[in-house]
């Protein structure tokens, strides 16, 4: 490395002036990231309250918090609800309907793509809140849309199948990265392999497997990794159900939400939020462990 | 093995674009057949409706005795080599070549056999456990035409199956594909922009333009008797010389020179004076000479502008002195010309070839 300014680095500038320099935004980041990040692990360990005693004096109760949430019906439920929430809306629905419109589309030009585009677009750029409202409107039980177009008057959706909305819903909402993501990767397989498989006879089902699916497989894995994540912390669904009906939809965000903030237990809660980011990193793991896999695998 | 014909085909993309226009074709049983023209002719779109990739507009398709017309690719028996290869990365060199076996679904060990076999035949023995990415550019080209032999198609199809191999590779696997389609004698039809690689594989050539075919005949006869203009200035390594000139009896008057007329056809003679046609000589058959003199008809006389050294011979651009097109004539490499010296360009009558309205007489 070539040091030939005086301050020993490329700009001249020396250690203590290019330290100062970036002293504002390291600032910004230790008071709006690392601090809160370092103050949840610390009152993951206390007995914090929002009210009462607790409050003005929290104790230090050691791994109390945590032992009690793995020893809790609520929380493992909740993680349970939580996975079915992440395999269901994003694993299975929004990767296998984005890679399926983005299949039918691939060939397409004009109206149609940029029409389904747009309207797949929309769901994912509208605000939550907004959203929230028109699938209340939708989902209501008296006056609902889905209730008039189907022909089921008096279903009330959010009640009765309270799980299958809220991942339909977000499929619903989601599908729209998926769908970009695989159009951009399809966009990539070269259109003589699949002619190629085309012209030995192969079905599109075997052009999937054995062209399509092993030229994308990373960008599988990296939108898998994205949604799955994204799920697993999406606080959405509140919106629409609150937990409810007798907590069946509450996933992680939403019982760190109720715990916490409704609950006032701010150390359990703390708690909560260090288990769920303990899960995203198993998550995050897992996927990075399966890309690194397959990069090694051409060289082998 | 199968003869190919096509009956009134044509292909309209949307937006009116016509590819093909009613086009009519026979090709032989074993034939290996080129499909020549410049981009955007339509002979990629002839190929890939041959193949199936493409549906007609109208019109029909045959190999040997089926109509395929409506079949999809995978039924139609042909086998195709991309321009790009089209070689999946992620199995080996072995996989590839049996995969059109697997789809077929062929048992493991016989298809494994069997692309050993193909393998062997095409000099990539010691290369089958490797991937595609760790190969050459040539012995990707062998492994794409492994793959297509493998299954036994009744037609080869090639898109530009030499345009991505560097020029000196090009010529080796020119006379390799030549050689092994003489030894498979299956129907091959290839599409090239490349009249030099037309010339030396094809046993007949079509050359496209605009959906239609310009001339349908033998390398020879395509290159010593195109029959338009069209043709005439694409095939040659050198285009062919086109003078604007009139009839004066046995004579053309180009310029203000009179060149000889072509023998063995009295059709120009049979001209009025006066008639306006286009004089064609390719620069091969024009003769160059610094001396000539002046009463002596048969010359043009014109001033060297570009010499240009092409190895075992010298291209010049000769700019006539009366105006007009420049001329190119090919002159031995050791003849000494200099640019700027005025010289005379002859040519040799037996290959003169004139063309009216745009097309030979």
């Amino acid at each position: 490395m070539p040091s030939t300014s005086p301050g020993g680095d490329a700009a001249g500038l020396g250690r203590l002036r290019a330290a100062l320099f970036t002293a504002p935004a390291l600032l910004l980041i230790v008071a709006f990231l690392l601090f809160p990040a370092l103050w949840t692990l610390y009152l993951g360990v206390t007995d914090y309250r929002l009210t009462g005693l607790a409050a003005a004096d929290p104790s230090t109760v050691g791994l109390d918090n945590f032992e009690r949430a793995l020893n809790e019906d609520r929380f493992t439920d909740s993680l349970w609800l939580t996975v079915q929430f992440v395999i269901g809306s994003a694993v299975l629905g929004q990767a296998l309907l984005g890679f399926t419109i983005a299949w039918l589309l691939r060939e397409r030009t004009g109206v149609l793509r940029r029409l389904v585009e747009a309207l797949v677009l929309l769901a994912w750029i509208l605000p939550s809140s907004v959203v929230a409202f028109l699938w209340i409107a939708l989902l209501d039980r008296d006056d609902g849309t889905l209730n008039a177009l189907l022909g089921t008057p008096g279903t009330a959706w959010l009640l009765e199948h309270p799980m299958a909305s809220i991942i339909v819903f977000n499929i619903w909402r989601g599908t729209a990265f998926s769908m970009m993501l695989y159009a951009a990767a399809l966009g990539n397989v070269p259109p003589s392999q699949l002619e190629t498989a085309r012209l030995a006879g192969a079905s599109t089902w075997q052009q999937l497997r054995d062209v399509v699916l092993p030229r994308i497989k990373g960008h599988v894995l990296t939108n898998l990794l994205l949604i799955s994540l994204w799920t697993f912390n999406d606080f959405t669904p509140f919106l629409l159900t609150g937990g409810g009906p007798d907590n069946r939809t509450e996933i992680m965000p939403v019982l760190l939400y109720r715990t916490a903030l409704h609950g006032g237990e701010l150390g359990y809660g703390a708690a909560l939020s260090v288990l769920m980011l303990l899960a995203n990193l198993v998550i995050a793991l897992v996927y990075v462990r399966l890309l690194r896999s397959r990069t090694k695998e051409p060289a082998a | 093995m199968a003869a190919i014909s096509l009956t009134g085909l044509t292909k309209v993309y949307p937006g009116d674009v016509t590819a093909l226009d009613a086009l009519d074709l026979e090709i032989r049983d074993g034939e290996f057949f080129a499909l020549l023209g410049p981009s955007g002719c339509g002979k990629t779109t002839l190929l890939r409706t041959i193949a199936g990739l493409e549906s007609a507009t109208g019109g029909t398709v045959a190999i040997g005795e089926r109509e395929v017309t409506a079949l999809p690719p995978g039924r139609r028996d042909v086998a195709m080599v991309f321009q790009d290869y089209a070689l999946f990365p992620h199995m080996t060199v072995r996989d590839n070549i049996g995969y059109p076996l697997k789809i077929r679904k062929t048992p493991a060990a016989r298809r494994s056999a069997k692309a050993a076999e193909v393998a062997a035949e095409l000099g990539l023995a010691d290369y089958l456990a490797r991937r595609p990415g760790q190969l050459s550019g040539g012995q990707q080209q062998r492994v794409a035409l492994a793959r297509a032999m493998a299954c036994h198609p009744s037609v080869f199809l090639f898109d530009e199956p030499l345009s991505n191999l560097d020029a000196r590779l090009r010529l080796e696997a020119r006379t390799f594909l030549k050689r092994l389609q003489r030894e498979l004698g299956v129907t091959t039809v290839f599409v090239t922009h490349d009249q030099a690689e037309a010339l030396a594989l094809a046993d007949r050539i079509a050359v496209l333009e605009a959906g239609r075919i310009r001339q349908l005949g033998t390398p020879t006869e395509i290159y010593r008797r195109p029959a338009n203009t069209f043709v005439a200035s694409f095939i040659g390594s050198t285009p062919m010389n086109l003078l604007p000139g009139t009839v004066r009896g046995a004579w053309i008057r180009v310029g203000d020179a009179l060149l000889p007329g072509p023998i063995g056809t009295d059709a120009a003679a049979a001209l009025p004076d006066g008639a306006e046609v286009v004089y064609g000589i390719r620069p091969e058959y024009l003769r160059y000479t610094a001396q000539h003199a002046a009463d002596v008809p048969g010359a043009l006389p014109g001033r060297v502008t570009v010499i240009e050294n092409l190895g075992s011979t010298q291209l010049l651009t000769l700019d006539p002195v009366a105006g007009g097109p420049p001329l190119q004539v090919t002159v031995p490499e050791d003849l000494p010309v200099t640019v700027g010296e005025p010289g005379y360009a002859l040519p040799r009558p037996e290959r003169v070839l004139i063309y009216r309205d745009g097309n030979l007489l």
